[in-house]
């Protein structure tokens, strides 16, 4: 029984192949395209890592972000912020905001595999 | 003379007059103007006065009454003598306020109460009506005299066929010329300068019979004075009352004829052409005037016993065997009928349509003023207007009979519209003047008239039975029709005339003095009143921000059309310091655009289309002050310093524009860097990710080939967007190759719309042309062209948001520039995205999906701007519009 992934991108190209890369290693991953919804999809799956894309239609992903840490239950999810901006601004902007991990578009397939598996505590 | 000659020549005659009325149109179109508007044309379209009343009507009231004609030419003479005071301010304030009509401005001035104006405007009908019959009967009678002269047999024209068909061709005359378009300013070039070329006609007329009596038929002016001693002209005298009374009556009717109210201010183009026709058009009245008597003596003289003396100036050239001169003389009396019906015919018709169609329009549907065309509803109306005004008089004609002499039914009808008098005279010169005043005044003047004169001319016993004539109604004796509250034995023109206006003017000063005027009617006043001292700085009713402009814009274009209120709004804009179609609706603006929209369909109907969306009128404390204060210097004053805000506010906003664009300027290059970045890391991010899942091996066969074809998709995406790029660069820095040639714009329409079908082309998609307009050979660059039209047709194929999705494409030539339209049927692009989009990366939705990296416009307006064009948003359609204007020959930059 694989630990649950949620992965947030407006890409659908992006998400598939991040999906690839965390089901071949055992996870049970659910992709989400929308920014104004993903607080819902959130608390419907409950997952153990969150994957968060900070340009998405709707709502950012820093707003979703917030959301996100101002809630009792979900204070704690670790959550990993992807940006294809890579600017100074926007680390500093998700770290306030309380992402766990900022990384940086295009990535490494291994990149993303440890950087979620470090999230998980595994 | 045979008959049908006779149809021959009027029938060339109006044809040329067509081509003249068509030719003076051409040519103003071309705005070529010049001598069209000058004072000599002016003065003579003036002479719409002179009817075939006059024509031939003068004669026989010189046989019946003697000199007495002379005071239908001394009325106007004095008027027009006197024009610094009256007509001067009349001209001034017609145009000022854009005044349409004379129920236009009386409605204007009285707080733009358009309960004046259906008074007015059916005064109008009524007292125009007896005058059209008159020259109908006229022309009738006219044609009767050749068919009846003409030894060899012709059959004597049935009258009622001859009237209709005079009728009916002066209607369509009318039509053509009067209601041709919608103009902004309700001038007439063409019908105007027709009148002025019947005008020499009618005076050519007059003047050669005249010499032909006098040298002709007699020796020279000793023997036509020896000949008025011994006829019995000689015996009559002269009645001061009637005198008196009669140039009363034709003063006033110069000033409130509705048709002389056209010629002289809603036609008049430049104030300054008063001061000529001020001494010409007195000096032509006396040349109508001058053989008037020698033709009726000569007349009395040689005609049999019995012959009407009304057409002696036709009667007694063809009874000598000049048939010639008769020709030119039928010709001349035609000119001055017809000349009268068609003025008077676009006058009430503006009216009828202004005053009471709009209104009545309007009041039907208070919900939505701008859907629907008002612009054809209202020419629609007119035309309407100008039939149904042709066919009351022809009823007239029929019912009267026809048979009364024509001076007689002519002064009627200057007693009716002579009641609008003291209304207008009260209204310019008097602020304390109250449209309680004015239409209590009106009604009773009115009502008088036709009880004591209107109904009475229809003859004993046709509407008046006779022995109400004679024993007033129920018996009452002081209700006699013509002896009104016991004043018997006076003539009963004088007696309707004095009663009439004596109750007319009481009741006006009366309900003046007891009333209280509204805001909007005191501060119409004043601008009335003092015209000219508050040049141009006319008080305002409107407050700030109520309206839409982009709603304005649409309800502008529904009356003006497009192309004129797309002009009026840029203009406007352009002065407050915007750039685009849209300017801040400030009450100056509002009020200009009120004013603009009076020219069409008058004050009374503007306001309240304007009203409806910019909510009620609100007269502030200040603008009661301002109309209170009267010292003038004050004014002046703070006029000049009002003068000087508004420049200061011009600069300012132009300096904040300036500054806020720096500062965006400051932050889209970060924006575009940060944008660009991700743009590119996008595609890069698919690519990598697998590329490396693919090189890692162990997968199926379908699996790499569909992560192949990503890999495909994304790295052809980041080639467009670098190839985007590049376009925009090249062309942002104006180093691009442009390959002009002359290509046909239905060629490149043709292929945008081809190249434009692979997006989305599972959707139904419809695009409406019109081949022919697009015919024409533009000398650009046809590619970039091209690639313009390609991305609006795919944005509309990709964004618009209606089921069956429509465009339009829509092309017009104007000197020497082409604006290609393309209009969809969505929702369009809210008012404050429609600058935005056309910057780079600027995208409404979040949907990426729709591709493209949001440059399209960004390129389509570099482009525009290297082929000395430019594309905006058109505001104020129903779905998202864009416009390409660009010129129709692009030469190369040295």
């Amino acid at each position: 029984m694989g630990r649950q992934v949620l992965v947030i991108e407006d890409e659908p190209n992006i998400a598939e192949a991040i999906k690839f890369i965390l089901t071949r290693d055992g996870w049970r991953v659910a992709t989400h395209p929308d920014g104004a919804s993903a607080m819902a999809a959130v608390q419907r799956l409950q997952p153990d890592v969150l994957v968060l894309d900070l340009m998405l239609p709707g709502l950012s992903g820093l707003e979703v972000l917030r959301l996100i840490r101002a809630h009792p239950d979900l204070a704690e999810l670790p959550v990993l912020m992807l940006t294809a901006k890579g600017q100074e601004r926007d680390r500093q902007a998700a770290q306030q905001a309380g992402a766990n991990l900022f990384m940086t578009k295009p990535f490494a397939n291994a990149e993303m595999l440890s950087a979620v598996r470090g999230l998980a505590g595994l | 003379m045979p008959f049908n000659l006779l149809v021959l020549a009027s029938l060339a005659y109006v044809i040329f007059l067509f081509l003249v009325a068509f030719a003076a149109e051409r040519r103003a179109e071309r705005g070529a103007v010049g001598w069209l508007r000058s004072p000599l044309i002016y003065t003579l379209s003036l002479s719409v006065y002179c009817t075939a009343w006059t024509f031939y009507g003068a004669v026989g009231y010189a046989a019946r009454s003697g000199l007495e004609y002379m005071t239908i030419y001394l009325g106007p003479t004095l008027v027009f003598v006197g024009w610094w005071w009256v007509l001067r301010k009349l001209v001034r304030i017609g145009r000022q306020q854009r005044v349409t009509s004379i129920a236009d401005l009386l409605s204007s001035r009285f707080g733009k109460s358009n309960l004046l104006g259906v008074i007015v405007t059916v005064i109008s009908v009524l007292a125009a009506t007896p005058y059209i019959a008159l020259q109908l009967q006229s022309v009738t009678l006219s044609f009767g005299v050749f068919a009846s002269a003409t030894p060899d047999g012709w059959a004597k024209p049935d009258s009622d066929v001859t009237s209709i068909w005079v009728a009916a061709g002066l209607a369509a005359f009318t039509i053509l010329f009067g209601t041709r378009n919608l103009d902004a300013n309700e001038q007439h070039t063409g019908v105007v300068t027709a009148i002025a070329v019947e005008a020499i006609v009618k005076l050519v007329a007059v003047l050669a019979v005249g010499c032909f009596v006098v040298w002709g038929l007699a020796d020279g002016p000793g023997d036509i004075l020896a000949r008025v001693d011994a006829s019995q002209m000689a015996e009559w005298h002269m009645q001061p009352s009637r005198w008196t009374g009669l140039i009363f009556l034709s003063a006033a009717a110069v000033i409130c004829l509705p048709r002389m109210f056209q010629v002289l201010v809603v036609e008049n183009s430049d104030e300054r052409h008063l001061a000529t026709a001020s001494w010409a058009f007195p000096l032509y009245l006396m040349a109508m005037s001058l053989f008037v008597v020698p033709i009726a003596v000569v007349g009395l003289e040689l005609m049999p016993e019995g012959s009407n003396p009304d057409l002696f100036v036709l009667t007694l050239p063809l009874s000598q065997g000049q048939g010639g001169l008769a020709m030119l003389a039928f010709l001349g009396g035609f000119s001055s009928a017809t000349s009268m019906v068609i003025i008077a015919a676009i006058a009430l018709a503006t009216m009828v349509s202004n005053h009471i169609v709009m209104p009545f329009w309007l009041r039907m549907r208070p919900a939505r003023v701008v859907s629907g065309d008002v612009r054809r509803l209202v020419l629609l109306s007119r035309r309407l207007s100008i039939g149904a005004v042709l066919a009351l008089g022809y009823a007239y004609f029929r019912l009267s009979g026809g048979s009364e002499a024509l001076a007689a039914i002519g002064l009627i009808s200057f007693v009716g519209v002579a009641q609008m008098l003291p209304a207008m005279i009260g209204g310019i010169f008097w602020r304390g003047a109250t449209r309680v005043g004015a239409a209590i005044g009106l009604t009773l003047g009115v009502s008088v008239w036709f009880y004591a004169l209107f109904l009475p001319s229809f003859g004993a016993d046709a509407v008046i039975s006779a022995r109400m004539m004679a024993e007033g109604p129920f018996g009452i004796s002081w209700l006699r029709p013509q002896a009104l509250f016991g004043v018997d034995g006076m003539d009963p023109l004088i007696h309707a005339l004095f009663w009439s206006m004596v109750l007319n003017t009481g009741a006006f000063c009366l309900g003046s003095i007891l009333s209280f005027p509204g805001p909007v009617e005191r501060v119409q006043g004043a601008a009335f009143v003092n015209v000219f001292d508050a040049e141009g700085t006319g008080p305002r009713g409107w407050s700030r921000g109520q309206a839409d402009a982009e709603d304005l814009l649409v309800m502008t274009q529904r009356i003006l059309g497009d192309d004129d209120s797309l002009g009026f709004f840029e203009a406007q804009a352009r002065a407050q310091g915007k750039a685009g179609y849209l300017p801040d609706p400030t009450p100056d603006f509002i009020d200009r655009l009120e004013r603009l929209l009076a020219g069409s369909v008058g004050a009374a109907t503007a306001h309240a289309m304007i009203s409806q969306l910019a909510g009620r009128a609100a007269v502030s404390v200040e603008d009661l002050m301002a109309v209170a204060n009267e010292a003038a210097q004050i004014m002046e004053y703070s006029a000049r310093l009002e003068e000087q805000q508004g420049e200061l506010t011009r600069t300012a906003r132009q300096l904040r524009d300036a500054n806020e664009k720096l500062t965006q300027l400051s932050v889209q290059k970060d924006a575009f860097l940060s944008q660009i970045s991700h743009e590119l890391r996008t595609p890069m991010t698919s690519i990598r990710a697998f590329s490396e899942i693919l090189t890692e091996g162990d997968l199926p066969a379908e699996m790499v080939a569909k992560y192949g074809g990503v890999i495909h998709a994304e790295a052809k995406r980041l080639t467009r967007l670098l190839d985007d790029l590049l376009d925009l660069s090249v062309l942002e820095n104006g180093s691009v190759q442009l390959n002009l040639d002359l290509t046909n714009l239905r060629d490149m329409i043709d292929r945008a719309v081809a190249a434009s079908s692979h997006t989305r082309p599972e959707r139904a998609f419809t695009i409406h042309r019109d081949l022919t307009s697009e015919d024409m050979f533009l000398r650009t660059d046809s590619d970039r062209l091209t690639q313009v039209f390609i991305n609006l047709i795919s944005n509309a194929r990709k964004y618009c948001t209606a089921d069956a999705a429509e465009l339009r494409i829509v092309v017009r030539h104007k000197a020497g520039r082409v604006t290609v339209d393309f209009i969809d049927n969505g929702t369009g692009i809210p008012k404050d995205k429609q600058d935005l989009i056309f910057e780079k990366f600027a995208r409404l939705t979040d949907q990426t999906r729709a591709g493209g990296a949001g440059l399209g416009l960004a390129i389509c307006r570099e482009v525009m701007a290297n082929l000395g064009g430019k594309i905006g948003y058109l505001p104020g359609q129903w779905g998202a519009a864009f416009r390409v204007t660009l010129p129709l020959r692009l030469e190369k930059a040295a």
